[in-house]
């Protein structure tokens, strides 16, 4: 496949990326937040692979069946799990509305574009445009974190935020070097399970994972 | 002074009035099968508009001109949008008299005039659909005009013919900008035309009736006519998208033979949007009123994201 | 007043084209083009500086209300292109971006506040400071396609910004004339108590449709035509070299979409209210038509209208000669390339509108399908209203001015102070069937709060503390003068 049609495909998996961190930020059903995370995880992966082939960098190979069996079948499936076990089932509320969490998105979509504005002077790569949108996949990420009150969706956030940083290596500078990018991804994994442990925790204390109900722990510490 | 663009152009206005009941009896029908029913044929309303057109006007007695007016006006603006939108041919003689903008401020006009009629009669159900309406449309109207950018700025231009003479003379295929475009167009014409999840339109229940709340006080040849309008609403709306977004089939500048090709090829694709159509309604529920600006501010979001890949991805 | 002094601050004299040749340094030249814009918004009513509006407004009476609609705030424009364009001709884009957003947000708000009134010449004023936005918001656009040296795209916007202004005037003082016979005829300015008026003043009421069809900028009339200008200006943005304002500027034009859908819901709660429908208000109604001056005053203008939106050529061709002075070209040249029937501001291939075969499109069709089927004449009866079948059906229960604008309010009544509060006084025994209810809803503008609130009482105080000073004895008045004159002597030696 030649350059040309590489670099279409790579924009539009690059655009279906941007739309499931949308997606992410205006749902409110959390298993529907779990499966747009294993979409983004696919399009990330099938991209790697696409660059990986088109730049001649093997690595990218093996990064892209890594991102493959973590973020799309043993991430979502732990958090499957968590919340069978953990039997949430409510919608949660987010601090601001959806209306105005999306128009945020989209101001931070512009504002990434306009900061990589020099990097897509210099650089020489075909992969140079997608830098904005991972720029702003992982600021998305972080505005998830910040909006939304419940735990779960909180993580979901952080790996979010990771999906996007990693986007930004692929096209920055064709990818990290392999040995950074397995102790990310064992990085990843190994907070997932933390994160695991820690829900139980929570929720037997609180009973509950909203963390406006973490607020009570202030009251608990100033009464010692 | 060739006489054929005129021909072509009587042709469209000619099949669009013939078309448009057949094309929702064919929607009707698909959701009858998919939802285990029998339907009542494809030509069912056919012989509901000549039912209506038979029956005597029974008008309330503080009915003004307004709403004696309302009907004529609403058919006639969905009779000149359609002589304006490319279906058949792109060589129209009506074509230069309108871009875009000026088609959608057409049905604006049809909204307006029927919110007025609503208010006309002075009953509850009336006023009620008056402001879901306007409200409705009030969200739209951003997403409609972000859509219509986005495609104004791959194709350069915001007159239908131009942009679907740029489609086939260029190699637009695979951009994410239209397609986010596509996605946001197809929620602002489900809400435009008042499909499922904005509105049913087969509703009886008047407090969740828009549009139906509206035209409640009509009858006889004026409810025909508001009736056969909506109709060709949505038959318009399929068709804008289609000239926009997959013009392939529609006969270019100065070819007139394609003509028929162009017919067979417009039947083939109403029918596919017609599965589309069924399954997007029977799939979704409709949506609570205050609900809905989730819906048309993620219209929104899409029509933007389209606005912005295309400066960051093309 | 300071502008226009800071302007003289480096020169020969007092008159426009002195001030035009003078040099002036950057930062003084801004100083002079904000103070100078700020004293002009306030007259024309922009945000946040349009409090006096909706007050002055209603107050005078309906002629009055309708030029000080029509010309007064149209003088401040004059005065903000006068400046700009004219005065100092080289300006940097962020200007023209302050302008622009300001303009948009006029315009948002204006109609947002118009929609929540439900009297009807305060609903006219807010409107006004909507239309003072769009304004704005060519002239912005205008301001920074200069800036970047884009003279077609400039001078579009420009007599887009200003073939507002005089469909501006046209039907705003034709919307005012209305109120104004309504207000005559039936005493009454508050929109909730009538209602019906469509039977009892006929050519009132057509002709203020007229004048709400123009203002919701739908074909064919005038303002669909300055609308259709500024959404052109807007698609042409992509030509701009600095990428962060061409992803903003369609935001923009999105929030311009947004003013004119809710303009348009505006207008179909002010039309139906006062007009269609029964009577809604207490007392019965000696509404007659209004007498044949009013009248003709409405027909001119609407004829204004209609004319506006029909022949936008001839009327571009006219206001030409400014663009061509401030950008250096014009757009007629290729505004009626094809004739005097077609509008193409940039191409023929890039866009076009014709007002006169939309409108006689409009007129053919709707004559053509009442002459074919409106075949039996006899066949309408007259009934009561049906209403689903529901009897019992009075006055009262009819949709009013604020009951109307109920789901926009739920959606954006987050930028108002709103306080909505119902009493219920139960009956014994039927819990769901009050016995009476009371409802009371107040919309207060947030800029009193924040803006005038604080200001006011700064004043107060820092009066407070200056009339410390008045003592009352002699003494402490000789001992300022003494003072004064003192001063005076060492910095004037």
């Amino acid at each position: 496949m030649d350059l040309q049609t590489a670099a279409q495909i790579n924009s539009f998996l690059a655009a279906l990326v941007l739309l499931t961190a949308f997606g992410m930020l205006v749902q409110k059903r959390i298993y529907g937040l779990i499966h747009l995370f294993a979409w983004q995880g696919l399009f990330l992966s099938m991209n790697t692979a696409i660059v990986g082939f088109v730049a001649d960098k093997h690595h990218l190979y093996i990064s892209s069946v890594l991102t493959l069996s973590l973020k799309v079948v043993l991430l979502p499936y732990i958090l499957h799990v968590l919340i069978h076990r953990l039997k949430i089932h409510k919608e949660v509320e987010t601090v601001v509305n959806i209306p105005m969490t999306m128009l945020i998105g989209i101001a931070l979509v512009i504002f990434s574009y306009h900061l990589t504005a020099p990097v897509r002077e210099l650089s020489t790569l075909i992969t140079r445009s997608t830098l904005a949108i991972a720029m702003a996949t992982v600021m998305i990420g972080l505005l998830m974190m910040i909006t939304r009150k419940h735990a779960v969706t909180q993580i979901i956030g952080f790996l979010a935020l990771e999906n996007g940083l990693f986007f930004a290596a692929t096209s920055a500078t064709y990818g990290m070097p392999l040995v950074v990018e397995l102790g990310v991804a064992l990085d990843v994994l190994i907070a997932a399970f933390i994160f695991g442990i820690f829900f139980f925790h929570i929720h037997t204390t609180f009973d509950s994972l909203d963390v406006e109900q973490m607020a009570r722990l202030k009251e608990a510490d100033s009464d010692e | 002074m060739s006489v054929i663009p005129y021909l072509i152009e009587l042709l469209q206005v000619i099949i669009l009035l013939a078309l448009a009941p057949a094309f929702i009896g064919w929607v009707r029908m698909l959701k009858c099968w998919m939802q285990g029913r029998s339907s009542a044929g494809l030509f069912q309303p056919y012989r509901d508009l000549s039912k209506l057109f038979a029956k005597d006007v029974v008008l309330a007695e503080n009915a003004s001109w307004i709403f004696r007016f309302t009907p004529y006006l609403v058919f006639g603006t969905a009779v000149l949008a359609g002589g304006i939108i490319p279906i058949l041919s792109v060589d129209l003689p009506l074509a230069p008299t309108a871009d875009v903008i000026v088609i959608v401020a057409l049905f604006a006009i049809a909204r307006f005039f029927t919110a007025l009629a609503g208010m006309d009669i002075g009953t509850a159900f009336g006023g009620m659909g008056s402001s879901r309406e306007m409200m409705i449309a009030s969200l739209a109207e951003p997403a409609m005009l972000m859509a219509i950018f986005t495609v104004s700025l791959t194709n350069k231009s915001t007159s239908l013919s131009q942009i679907v003479h740029v489609i086939y003379s260029g190699q637009t295929l695979l951009r994410p900008s239209l397609a986010f475009a596509f996605l946001a167009f197809v929620l602002i014409a489900l809400a435009e035309t008042g499909r499922i999840p904005v509105d049913n339109p087969a509703t009886h229940l008047e407090l969740t009736m828009v549009h139906e709340a509206m035209i409640l006080e009509y009858s006889g040849r004026h409810l025909a006519l508001v009736e056969w309008a909506s109709m060709m609403k949505l038959f318009l709306f399929v068709m804008l998208g289609i000239a926009a977004y997959a013009p392939w089939g529609i006969a270019a500048r100065g070819s007139f033979t394609a003509v028929p090709l162009a017919l067979a090829f417009m039947i083939f694709k109403l029918g596919a949007v017609g599965v589309g159509i069924v399954l997007i309604e029977t799939g979704l529920a409709k949506m609570r009123l205050f609900r809905l600006t989730e819906f048309l501010g993620a219209a929104f979001l899409l029509a933007t994201l389209g606005m912005l890949s295309f400066f960051i991805l093309d | 007043m300071a502008g226009f002094s800071i302007h003289s601050g480096s020169f020969s004299g007092y008159t426009f084209d002195a001030m035009r040749h003078a040099e002036i340094p950057f930062e003084w030249a801004t100083a002079a083009f904000f103070l100078a814009f700020a004293g002009f918004a306030a007259k024309a009513g922009v945000v946040p500086l349009h409090v006096w509006l909706p007050e002055a407004h209603p107050a005078a009476p309906s002629n009055v209300s309708s030029l000080m609609s029509g010309v007064m705030l149209k003088t401040a424009i004059y005065g903000i292109v006068r400046v700009t364009f004219d005065l100092i001709h080289i300006f940097p884009w962020w200007w023209g971006a302050a302008v622009l957003t300001l303009g948009l947000i006029s315009a948002v708000l204006g109609v947002l506040y118009a929609l929540m009134q439900h009297d009807l010449k305060r609903l006219l004023a807010y409107h006004s400071v909507e239309n003072i936005g769009i304004i704005l918001i060519g002239i912005g656009l205008a301001m920074i396609f200069k800036s970047f040296d884009l003279p077609l795209l400039a001078a579009l916007s420009l007599i887009a910004g200003l073939y507002h202004t005089m469909n501006h005037a046209m039907f705003k003082g034709l919307l005012f004339m209305g109120a104004g016979s309504v207000l005559h005829v039936t005493g009454e300015r508050n929109m909730e108590e009538m209602g019906g008026l469509i039977h009892r003043m006929p050519w009132t009421a057509a002709l203020f449709l007229i004048g709400c069809v123009s203002i919701a900028a739908l074909p064919p009339f005038n303002g669909f035509v300055s609308e259709w200008l500024t959404f052109q200006a807007f698609l042409l943005s992509p030509s701009l070299p600095n990428s962060l304002i061409r992803l903003l500027i369609p935001m923009g034009a999105a929030l311009l979409a947004l003013t004119g859908a809710l303009a348009a819901a505006c207008f179909v709660k002010a039309f139906g209210v006062t007009f269609l429908g029964h009577w809604r208000g207490h007392h019965n109604p000696h509404a007659h038509e209004a007498n044949w001056p009013m009248r003709a005053g409405m027909i001119m203008s609407a004829l204004a209208c209609l004319g506006l939106g029909i022949l936008p050529t001839v009327f571009i061709d006219w206001m030409d000669i400014i663009a061509e002075q401030f950008t250096g070209t014009t757009i007629a040249l290729s505004a009626s390339a094809y004739g005097w029937m077609w509008l193409t501001p940039v191409s023929y291939e890039r866009a076009s509108y014709s007002g006169t075969i939309v409108f006689i499109g409009i007129l053919v069709v709707v004559l053509a399908a009442y002459l074919l089927l409106h075949v039996r004449p006899g066949a309408i009866r007259r009934v009561p209203i049906w209403d689903c079948g529901f009897e019992k059906i009075n006055h009262r229960m009819q949709y009013n001015a604020t009951s109307f604008s109920m789901p926009i309010r739920r959606i954006f009544g987050y930028l108002f102070r709103i306080k909505e509060e119902t009493e219920l006084s139960p009956q014994p025994g039927h819990k769901a069937f009050p016995k009476k209810i009371h409802y009371h809803l107040s919309i207060r503008d947030r800029f009193w709060g924040w803006l005038y609130k604080p200001i006011v009482e700064a004043s107060f105080w820092l009066s407070r503390k200056v009339g410390k000073l008045q003592q009352g004895r002699i003494q402490a008045y000789l001992i300022y003068s003494f003072v004064t004159i003192i001063i005076l002597l060492v910095f004037l030696r």
